[in-house]
């Protein structure tokens, strides 16, 4: 099945369908000044979208809303609001089985509540895209910042990137597609920031030409059919054909599951050539290493900063995707390391336990420092830990803010 | 030092791993890859057409985006199989859809994803190509197959290509497949030089 080629031809509100390495590599770029939910909306405006389904959950609420006027401008080509995120997700499901492609946000309690479809999204290989504004997920209430829910993610089977800037999440979204639509890969991404902290702040983001726009999704290319009841990956949902009970029912669907996990690893060589490798790094070759993702890796700069006035050298690596997850990179990384902290926004850490396992003498991992429940992380604190585990520092100069 | 993972005929394990989990990797246009190593394209088409010659009983699998007349290339890539086929000779038999057959497939007649290694099994099969099967049930099946039969399999993909399959071909047209059944017509006329392959994986050629 082939589709013709739109390149060079206008949409209905005269945006160019242009080629995605021009618009990424070549096409011009005008600073902006705008909130991380304003380049979310920036972003879907050039990425020819067919369907953006909504519901509100704080941080993501302005976003979904902002494509609500897209929609009204004629930008989206559907716009509606689920029941509730689990709705949400299935709807989106309904539209990418139809070959559409679909857009959403979540964050926090939304993005459980929604958990279900998730694995279904990855099983069906409907490469749907999922802004995750991380916050708070447990009782007592929290709708600030936290980065647990990600850790809930990286079994999915989807391909889970993390954006340290608005820069970063506004040209994920538009690549992000690129790479999840591939035939080979073609799963559901989500593409996750630390709420309020990138969604509610401006900074200066470059954007490109708003008369320009990504080339529509193409169903064809998909390596499952398209929207059939009568085979898998539909089948599967209305007469499961790997719940008979024997040995080649039960393999099918291990297989079934392997192959979603192989289409990840797949997603390296396309990631690659859009954002580069799956790790950024600064001054490997110092004794102590900051890893971070998201927030973290911002506030892990500032630390470092402030550690070389104190001539005390840091490097940095910064961890764009974590779903396929740099395992080599890392090891290559840190082989020269004597000391790995890695500070989070989230109680388990989730980030240190993915590193230690991948690492030899894991020992060097410092798990920390934690913040979590909407607590900010000065770079201060980071810089205590590290002061503290070289022996630098007795007692705390921060234990006392607040009071 | 660890040892390069070879995508090679099976039975392999209970169930053996996918290969892009391994570090094979697909080719790039105008390469193909030969037991997860990348090759040029030409190098693969030699290599397949010794296999298919080799082979005691050669079958292709044609799946539904060949099997069916959805387009005028559809039909041309159906035509480049028949003549595959008949150069070979192989037989033919068709993956018409990927509904679950309930009870038993009929494995004289077809093939299905869920359960490949039936219709292999039953026709004693050692060396098979794919074409035409959507890429996830493809490699659903390559993988069966690896685990539990001892078959060859080779995969002429119109997309990126498959690494759960000893051989796979990308971007396939029906000029791709007739230019296979050349290299297969040219063994056949020339004789089949003896390959060997070396310790790293190579294929080499003595006459």
């Amino acid at each position: 099945m082939e589709t013709k080629s739109l390149i060079g031809t206008l949409n209905k509100k005269g945006q160019k369908y242009v080629d995605p390495n021009y618009l990424f590599f070549e096409a011009p770029r005008e600073a902006s000044f705008m909130t991380g939910s304003e380049v979310i909306k920036e972003a879907i405006r050039r990425a020819s979208v067919d369907l953006m389904v909504a519901y509100p959950i704080t941080p993501q609420s302005e976003a979904a809303a902002l494509i609500g006027e897209l929609y009204a401008e004629g930008y989206v080509a559907d716009y509606m609001r689920g029941e509730s995120e689990f709705a949400v997700m299935s709807q989106c499901a309904g539209g990418a089985f139809g070959g559409a492609r679909v857009f959403t946000t979540t964050a926090g309690p939304g993005t459980l509540r929604a958990f279900e479809n998730f694995p279904m999204w990855v099983g069906a290989r409907l490469p749907i895209q999922v802004i995750v504004t991380c916050r708070g997920i447990n009782s007592p209430l929290s709708i600030q910042p936290d980065t647990l829910e990600m850790y809930f993610l990286l079994g999915t089977g989807m391909l889970v990137w993390h954006a340290e800037t608005a820069q970063d999440f506004y040209d994920w979204i538009l690549k992000g597609y690129i790479v999840a639509e591939q035939p080979d890969v073609h799963l559901p991404i989500a593409v996750c920031c630390d709420g309020f902290f990138v969604t509610h702040t401006k900074d200066t983001v470059m954007l490109t030409p708003p008369d320009m726009c990504l080339p529509p999704y193409d169903p064809y290319r998909s390596p499952v059919v398209c929207m059939d009841m009568e085979s898998p990956p539909v089948r599967m949902m209305r007469d499961p054909f790997v719940m008979k009970s024997n040995y080649i029912s039960y393999m099918t669907h291990a297989s079934w599951q392997q192959e979603t996990r192989a289409a990840c690893e797949r997603s390296r060589k396309h990631t690659v050539a859009l954002i580069g490798d799956l790790i950024e790094t600064e001054d490997l070759d110092a004794e102590i290493l900051i890893v971070a993702s998201g927030t973290a890796v911002a506030q892990g700069r500032e630390a470092i900063r402030l550690l070389a006035d104190e001539g005390i050298k840091v490097g940095l690596v910064k961890i764009k995707s974590l779903r396929p997850f740099p395992y080599h990179e890392i090891r290559e990384a840190t082989k020269n390391a004597k000391w790995i902290f890695i500070p989070e926004f989230n109680i388990i850490g989730w980030l240190a336990q993915e590193i230690k396992a991948c690492i030899p003498n894991n020992e060097r991992v410092i798990a920390g420092p934690h913040v979590a429940g909407g607590m900010t992380m000065p770079p201060e604190v980071i810089v205590e830990r590290i002061q503290k585990t070289l022996g630098l520092l007795k007692g705390s100069i921060l234990a006392g803010r607040g009071s | 030092m660890e040892e390069r993972y070879r995508v090679l005929a099976g039975p392999e394990a209970y169930l053996p791993p996918a290969a892009a989990c391994m570090g094979i990797v697909l080719p790039d246009p105008g390469q193909a890859h030969i037991e997860g190593r990348i090759v040029p394209e030409e190098e693969a088409m030699e290599h397949v057409a010794r296999k298919f010659l080799e082979a005691k009983v050669p079958i292709i699998y044609p799946g539904p985006l060949v099997l069916w007349n959805w387009n005028e290339k559809a039909a041309q890539k159906a035509k480049a199989i028949k003549i595959l086929a008949d150069t070979i000779p192989a037989r033919i038999i068709p993956m018409p859809d990927y509904r679950p057959k309930y009870p038993k497939i009929n494995p004289e007649v077809e093939i299905n994803p869920n359960h490949p290694n039936l219709t292999i099994w039953h026709n004693k099969n050692d060396v098979c190509m794919f074409v035409g099967v959507h890429c996830h049930l493809a490699n659903l099946s390559l993988k069966i197959i690896r685990a539990g039969t001892s078959c060859y399999t080779i995969a002429m993909c119109a997309q990126a290509g498959h690494e759960d399959a000893m051989v796979s071909f990308r971007d396939a047209t029906a000029e791709k497949i007739m230019r296979l059944a050349e290299w297969v017509s040219k063994l056949k006329n020339g004789g089949i030089p003896q390959e060997t392959v070396s310790g790293d994986g190579r294929h080499q050629k003595h006459s």
